[in-house]
């Protein structure tokens, strides 16, 4: 027994000495996720602060510049034009000089003084439905302070039904933190996934493979050799995100750091676990990459990160109850943002060992029956 | 090279690319890996991404808690019941609402005060509306559906003569290229540009780093070709099997997702050339610089894969960026390709848009074209 962690051991030292001691591969796999973490913490946000709009004033009233001004000093709708005509509209909607056009109409004032209640038309680019449905938000919760403020300064009865809305866990509403604790899993992924399933392909391309199967290793020694190391890169990738989280992008971190890791830990060992079960199943390094791709563009994509998986077809929501990201990304929103414990996490932590457990089991038997 | 310098005479030139063109088809050919990142890829990533992503929101689970049953409050839910958007479920306290929430059992809580029925007689009624902040997208769409489902029923309550007035602006919306509000018709042009771009990279960087780790690019050098002909020779197989992998990706979206595609065919397609080029010039590169098929495959999932996923415009609007993200989006062939298909899928030929983006897209491809050329050469001699 004790022999065999000593042959592990060395395998591992081994393993590390191999992707570190290059300095290019040393770079590749430590400076990514952290920049990656940078650049993408701030370009993933469905948050707008710079929308384009063109206004299309052609009542030029008091009113209608009160509710315009509403918009400019809002901080988040830019103006680009004044148009004129309605002619010019569509082709600033068209060549995305404006993500919104909107337009009042030339009764506008007089309608709000009669009391009748005014229209305005608002035209959005809808080439990217979701920005221009979360702009349209912005632009109606404006109206809704200019109604608030006309009905007080004309006598008017307040709105019938005040709603007061709060959100838990993120008062603002930003996605900013809901995207980057939620990155700490998806960067480790990928790399984790990809070295195991690559240094093994790559020994098997040149031949090496063979010559490690007649020392005195037992095949499970070589896979934990292989394993650990990745999963020590893995726990370091995904300390530098958390990193990035904490000290650059301020997001408070609500829960418990041995919470995080345990569930880390068991995600890593899932995601390298599928990486040596594609080395097991792949000849060639070209055929590991092909079968990690396969998995990895699914598994970051329908993990819950960028959209919900409530909104996915059932047999979708299925098919993702084997995506070990999806746990690992709920984990650690859950831990970061909310502080849960165990207790809580327990449906995420049991399929991330059986996943564990299988894909382990499943390669062991793949190597072993090879050798025979 | 000396006496036996091949000639660089245009029709020697040719037949050699000729045949080293007809080597690497047949090598596509016969590996069946290359065929399936080429084919069997794109379908299945279109089919589990076509179903798979949606922003939309509809049947928003909801805790509804009333603290004092009346009439109001009763009218009030049915109005959340009968709306698409939500699922609403009764809560007896607000306790057990709260761990429906802390278990995301719900998205969110109305909440109905003890004395709603006599503050909305009296003409002023509060409402709270607690959301699930985590998906800060979601809870904020949902938080307009609940400001849009109040508003209609106290409308209708108006209509009905049993309350005041109605709000003095009205927001009349419309959105232009996407009338049913249909996240699908964005994420799906969105997606062809991921898979293209994969797809692009990956053949080539794997291809150049195996025949620089096999060392048979040193075999090939003794041979009379030059190093623009290997380049040729080893792009043209993977455009071809490209431009299949974009034939199977534009049809799924017309046929299946139901996209429509309001600009012309060849505008879609002469901008896709162009980008399979640029994608298959980034893989050339990589590869012949980095030399080693374990670096070239993560360098190329990260400097296409991921960025084209987040720094695109596919997703995130990339206006609102911060300035110093925003300059390096300008340097990622796939934003000027995410722009030009969402146009003329969504728009139309809107030259506007069509020329800029083509012409960035162009320059890229011919400096990636030339920069492999001369990395090639030096890392020859």
């Amino acid at each position: 027994m004790f022999d065999a962690i000593l042959r592990i051991l060395a395998l591992t030292r081994k393993e590390l000495l191999a992707v570190l001691k290059d300095r290019r591969s040393r770079m590749s796999l430590l400076v990514p996720p952290i920049v990656q973490a940078l650049v993408f913490g701030y370009a993933a946000s469905y948050d707008l602060n710079r929308v384009p709009y063109a206004a299309l004033d052609q009542d030029r009233s008091a009113a209608s510049q009160e509710l315009l001004a509403g918009l400019d000093g809002s901080g988040i709708f830019e103006r680009v034009a004044d148009l004129h005509r309605v002619s010019d509209l569509a082709a600033y909607i068209d060549d995305r000089r404006a993500l919104l056009v909107v337009q009042i109409e030339p009764d506008f004032e007089r309608r709000l003084l009669s009391g009748a209640g005014a229209d305005v038309q608002l035209i959005a680019d809808g080439r990217n439905s979701n920005t221009a449905g979360t702009a349209l938000g912005y632009v109606s919760s404006i109206v809704e302070q200019f109604n608030a403020g006309w009905r007080s300064a004309h006598g008017l009865a307040a709105a019938p039904i005040e709603i007061t809305s709060r959100a838990w866990y993120n008062p603002n509403l930003e996605t900013r933190w809901n995207m980057i604790p939620g990155m700490i899993g998806t960067l480790t992924l990928i790399q984790t996934m990809m070295l195991t399933a690559m240094s093994v392909a790559r020994e098997r391309e040149q031949g090496t493979f063979d010559q490690l199967l007649v020392t005195p290793f037992r095949p499970y020694e070589i896979m934990a050799g292989k394993a650990l190391p990745s999963m020590v890169v893995g726990t370091i990738q995904a300390s530098g995100v958390l990193l990035v989280a904490q000290l650059w992008f301020r997001i408070p971190f609500a829960g418990s750091y041995l919470t995080l890791y345990i569930g880390l830990l068991l995600f890593l060992l899932a995601a390298v676990g599928i990486g040596l079960l594609v080395s097991s199943v792949a000849v060639t390094m070209q055929q590991a990459l092909l079968y990690s791709l396969l998995l990895i563009m699914p598994f970051s994509l329908l993990s819950g990160l960028t959209t919900p998986l409530r909104n996915m077809p059932l047999s979708l929501q299925y098919f993702t109850a084997l995506n070990p990201l999806r746990y690992a990304i709920d984990i650690t929103r859950r831990v970061y943002l909310e502080g849960v414990g165990l207790d809580l996490l327990w449906p995420d932590l049991w399929p991330l060992a059986l996943i564990a457990a299988v894909t382990l089991a499943a390669a062991s038997w793949m190597f072993s029956h090879r050798m025979q | 090279m000396t006496a036996a310098a091949p000639k660089d005479t245009w029709p020697a030139k040719l037949r050699r690319t000729r045949a080293l063109v007809r080597k690497e088809t047949y090598q596509v050919m016969r590996d069946p890996s290359s065929i399936a990142i080429g084919v069997v890829l794109p379908l299945i990533l279109i089919l589990l991404f076509g179903y798979g992503l949606s922003l939309d929101v509809k049947n928003v689970p909801l805790a509804v808690v009333i603290d004092e049953a009346s009439d109001e409050a009763v009218g009030l839910v049915a109005s959340f019941e009968l709306s698409p958007y939500f699922e609403p479920q009764i809560a007896r306290s607000m306790l057990r609402a709260q761990q429906l929430l802390l278990e995301q059992e719900v998205d969110g809580i109305v909440r109905i005060p003890s004395d709603f029925a006599r503050q909305l007689n009296a003409g002023l009624a509060d409402l709270q509306l607690i959301v699930h902040g985590a998906d800060a997208n979601r809870a904020r769409i949902i938080q307009g559906y609940v400001q849009g489902a109040v508003t209609a029923w106290s409308l209708q309550r108006a209509v009905q003569g049993r309350s005041a007035d109605s709000a003095p602006v009205t927001l009349q919306t419309r959105m232009w290229f996407n009338e049913a509000n249909d996240s699908s018709f964005f994420l799906v042009p969105g997606l062809i540009v991921l898979v293209m771009t994969l797809i692009g990279a990956l053949l080539t960087a794997m291809v150049m780093a195996r025949e620089w780790e096999r060392g048979t690019l040193e075999a090939l050098l003794v041979t009379p070709v030059r190093s623009d002909e290997i380049l040729i020779g080893k792009t043209l197989p993977y455009f071809l099997l490209g431009m299949i992998g974009l034939a199977v990706c534009v049809l799924a979206a017309k046929f299946l997702f139901q996209v429509p595609l309001r600009g012309s065919l060849w505008v879609l397609l002469g901008a896709s050339m162009l980008y399979v080029l640029v994608a298959l010039g980034i893989g050339l590169l990589i590869s012949s610089w980095v030399k080693n098929q374990l670096v070239a495959s993560q360098l190329t999932m990260l400097a296409t894969f991921m960025p084209a996923f987040m720094l695109s415009g596919f997703l995130f609007d990339l206006r609102s960026m911060p300035a110093a993200v925003r300059l390096i989006t300008y340097l990622l062939p796939a934003r000027y390709y995410v722009a030009l298909l969402q146009s003329v899928f969504l728009a139309g030929d809107v030259w506007s848009v069509i020329v800029p983006n083509t012409l960035v897209l162009a320059a890229m491809a011919s400096v990636l074209a030339l920069s492999s050329r001369a990395v090639m050469r030096k890392r020859l001699a």
